[in-house]
């Protein structure tokens, strides 16, 4: 739903997309939509993560339909079901699949591509659960926070080529990611994280909490120390 | 599923409430993301469901006490445009505000819009909605080409006039009861330019208001008139008239479309509260405008959605939630009608904010049990002072059993079954089309037996 949100404004502004997701039904619904709120083109093609060995193939699709690419977003991810994750290192394996080693595999080709042509932007969204380790999330979150800590790596490589890489660390949103869980004061929509990774692609900006406040809450979290920290309850 | 469950701040999930907030009720809410999802009716074999739109209904139509809630409003994309022909397609869960965003920029407008533009198209369809418009254009449903409407048993029924045009009559203000409405395709309207040529005159009494009514709605597409509920004998009825039709052209420079320039003085929120403060703000709202008649030309946010302003408008009456109440009554008795109920609400000093009055005309619309019927509609507010108002409304109520006129559900937390069966004759018609699985607080409220 991030990624949805995100592509109406592109969209919005008259942007041509091409969109990559595993259910060809969700696909067609979000390129219509996407059509009427006025992208000059949308093309659309079908991957599941997973299929490393189809990534290669389905970069160079996009960047031959739209001849070439200015912007990459990578949005997808699951949230693992931690305790099941803790009896079963297969489903620990999967989730680290798809959250970071699928997302590194794409990264790969994606910055080869980008630093040869000398600009570009590629926004990936990563988690504000990868700033610290907790019982309650350490799959998750340690699955991201290896995809914060190579952004990290790539930004550094990157910055020579004019390549602007950007973290994007959404905290609690509403989405069916997160459905059947209790929703209060700290959750945002997907609308409000798109509108801040929109701004932050225009603005070039490298790390970005997504709403703004959670920079804050996980400043405070990170300070915590370990000899206490490990004593908590989060 | 615990997640980040050490540190979760739990506050009351808001969302699942109607606009009067009363009453307030005990259920569950699923989300549905996708037309192609089936709905979970495993998970409530004994439990029933409802459609929820966007909440915009004031009383128990879009609630389900003990039941389950199923979120319409993530089903919110567009599916096609057709900027020459105007025919629109989008899931049932788009706001008519998301429309009007894509569609104004290229010259179509919504053929019928309420009062607020934070209405699902499921939520319009649902409740036959109507606007300034109906006695030129009929009800939202007029202009529904065709819908899908999902059943709890999977099934996926195309509607429309031509097929299931039984399906069709009964969901459209069919309440939500009929299965959920997936997408839905509609005719929009035709304009050059977003902006009104509104005329507001001040006026003396009710005679005046159907007089000018009568008058203008030859040669006007919108109209209505906001009553000051307060005046009395003489004055009973008076009030300013709003009158508009789309501008042909833009008259010198281009207005800058701004919601802040309000021709209502919408401004006094604490005021809504308390019998004097009514009595000041109906007054000054009736005197607000000096000159008997001003003509400017608005762009068409303030002209038809001047409430949208201030957002949550509906919190400024307090915890305890506020009344609408909104009849509808026939011709040969509609001045008499008015006339009384005026001088009921009159009499108690309860007044209401808001007081909306405008002709109905006698477009039928497709649906079986839609709201509007040829003669006039009347609508107001009133803050839930319990007993004292519920008492009000019942001497309301007793008006409009002896004309034979009817009450509005889409706005509606009280009205007895007798008066709601009287005023629906298809209400048992309807229910060989309702889904087995899906019931609503309001509908068990208005068919229990007596
Ligand atoms: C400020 C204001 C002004 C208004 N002015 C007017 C006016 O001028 N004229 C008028 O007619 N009304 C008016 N209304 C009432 C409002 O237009 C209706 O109540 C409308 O139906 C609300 O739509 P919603 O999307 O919020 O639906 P909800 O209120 O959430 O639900 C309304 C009904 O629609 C059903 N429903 C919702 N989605 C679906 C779906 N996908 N499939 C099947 N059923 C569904 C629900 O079950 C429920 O029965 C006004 C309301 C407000 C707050
Ligand atoms: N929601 C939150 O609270 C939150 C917080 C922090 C970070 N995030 C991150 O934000 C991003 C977007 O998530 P969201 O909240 O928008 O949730 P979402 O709507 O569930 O989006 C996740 C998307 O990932 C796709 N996906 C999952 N596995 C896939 C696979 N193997 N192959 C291809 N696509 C796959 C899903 O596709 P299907 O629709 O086909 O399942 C879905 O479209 C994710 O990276 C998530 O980790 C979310």
């Amino acid at each position: 739903m991030i990624a949805q949100a995100t592509a109406r404004l592109f969209a919005e502004a008259g942007y041509s997309l091409y969109l990559v997701a595993r259910n060809q039904s969700k696909l067609e619904a979000v390129a219509d939509d996407l059509k009427v709120r006025g992208a000059e083109a949308v093309h659309t093609a079908n991957l599941d993560v997973l299929d490393y060995s189809q990534h290669k193939v389905a970069i160079n699709a996009a960047i031959n339909t739209l001849d070439g690419l200015d912007l990459v977003l990578i949005a997808h991810g699951t949230l693992p079901e931690q305790k099941a994750c803790e009896q079963s290192f297969d489903l620990t394996q999967k989730e680290f699949g798809i959250n970071t080693l699928s997302t590194i595999s794409l990264l790969t080709y994606l910055a080869n591509y980008f630093e040869d042509k000398g600009q570009g932007t590629i926004a990936v969204i990563s988690s504000v659960a990868g700033d610290r380790g907790r019982q309650s999330n350490y799959v998750y979150g340690s699955a991201k926070g290896t995809v914060t800590l190579y952004l990290q790596g790539l930004r550094n490589r990157l910055h020579k080529s004019n390549v602007n890489v950007i973290t994007v660390k959404p905290g609690f949103v509403d989405t069916p990611m997160t459905s059947g869980m209790n929703k209060g004061l700290l959750w945002a929509k997907p609308e409000k994280i798109a509108d801040t990774i929109f701004r932050a692609i225009d603005r070039r900006r490298d790390v970005v909490y997504a709403p703004w406040f959670w920079r804050y809450i996980m400043l405070i979290i990170r300070m915590i120390p370990e000899l206490l920290f490990k004593r908590l309850n989060l | 599923m615990p997640y980040y469950s050490g540190w979760r701040f739990d506050v009351a999930y808001e969302r699942y409430q109607s606009w009067g907030r009363y009453p307030k009720v005990e259920q569950e809410a699923r989300i549905l993301y996708w037309g192609d999802e089936s709905l979970p009716t495993y998970e409530c074999e004994d439990k029933t469901i409802l459609p929820f739109g966007n909440g915009r209904s004031y009383g128990d139509v879009c609630l389900n006490e003990g039941g389950i809630l199923l979120d319409c409003r993530h089903m919110d994309r567009f599916i096609k445009f057709d900027t020459e022909t105007g025919i629109l397609r989008c899931e049932a869960g788009v706001l008519l505000s998301e429309i009007l965003q894509v569609t104004v920029s290229r010259g179509w407008f919504l053929p019928v819009t309420p009062g607020t533009q934070f209405v699902t198209v499921g939520g319009a369809i649902a409740n036959d909605v109507h606007g300034k418009n109906h006695h030129k254009a009929g009800t939202f449903g007029c202009y529904v080409r065709r819908f899908e409407l999902l059943r709890s048993d999977g099934a996926r029924i195309i509607c429309s006039n031509d097929e299931n045009a039984d399906f069709f009559s009964a969901t459209i203000g069919g309440l939500g009861l009929t299965g959920v409405i997936t997408w839905a395709e509609l005719q929009l309207h035709h304009i050059n330019n977003p902006f009104i040529d509104q005329e507001i005159i001040r006026y003396r009494n009710l005679d005046e208001f159907f007089e000018l009514a009568r008058e203008s709605d030859q040669t006007y597409e919108h109209t209505v008139a906001w009553v000051d509920c307060l005046a009395t004998g003489e004055q009973l009825g008076r009030g300013l008239f709003i009158r508009g039709n789309y501008a042909e052209r833009i008259e010198g420079k281009l207005p800058q479309p701004s919601t802040t320039r309000l021709t209502f003085p919408v401004d006094p929120p604490f005021a809504l509260i308390n019998g004097l403060t009514l009595k000041v703000f109906n007054s000054v709202y009736y005197h607000k405008q000096w000159s008997k008649r001003t003509k400017s030309q608005v762009y068409y946010e303030p002209f038809f959605y001047p409430l949208d302003a201030i957002r949550a408008w509906n919190k400024l009456y307090g915890s305890k939630g506020f009344f609408q109440y909104q009849c509808a009554v026939p011709t040969e008795q509609m001045k008499n009608a008015i006339g009384e109920i005026l001088e009921r609400i009159g009499k108690v000093g309860i007044g209401s904010f808001l007081a909306v009055l405008k002709l109905f005309g006698d477009k039928p619309s497709p649906g079986l049990l839609s709201f509007p019927m040829p003669g006039a509609t009347l609508a107001l507010d009133f803050p839930n002072s319990g007993a004292k108002t519920l008492h009000l409304l019942d001497q309301l109520d007793a008006v409009i059993r002896e004309i034979g006129g009817r009450i509005y559900p889409a706005k509606d937390a009280r009205m007895r079954p007798e008066d709601f069966q009287a005023g629906y004759q298809h209400w048992k018609t309807m229910e060989a089309y309702i889904d087995p699985h899906i019931s609503s607080s309001l509908w068990r409220r208005v068919t229990a037996q007596p």
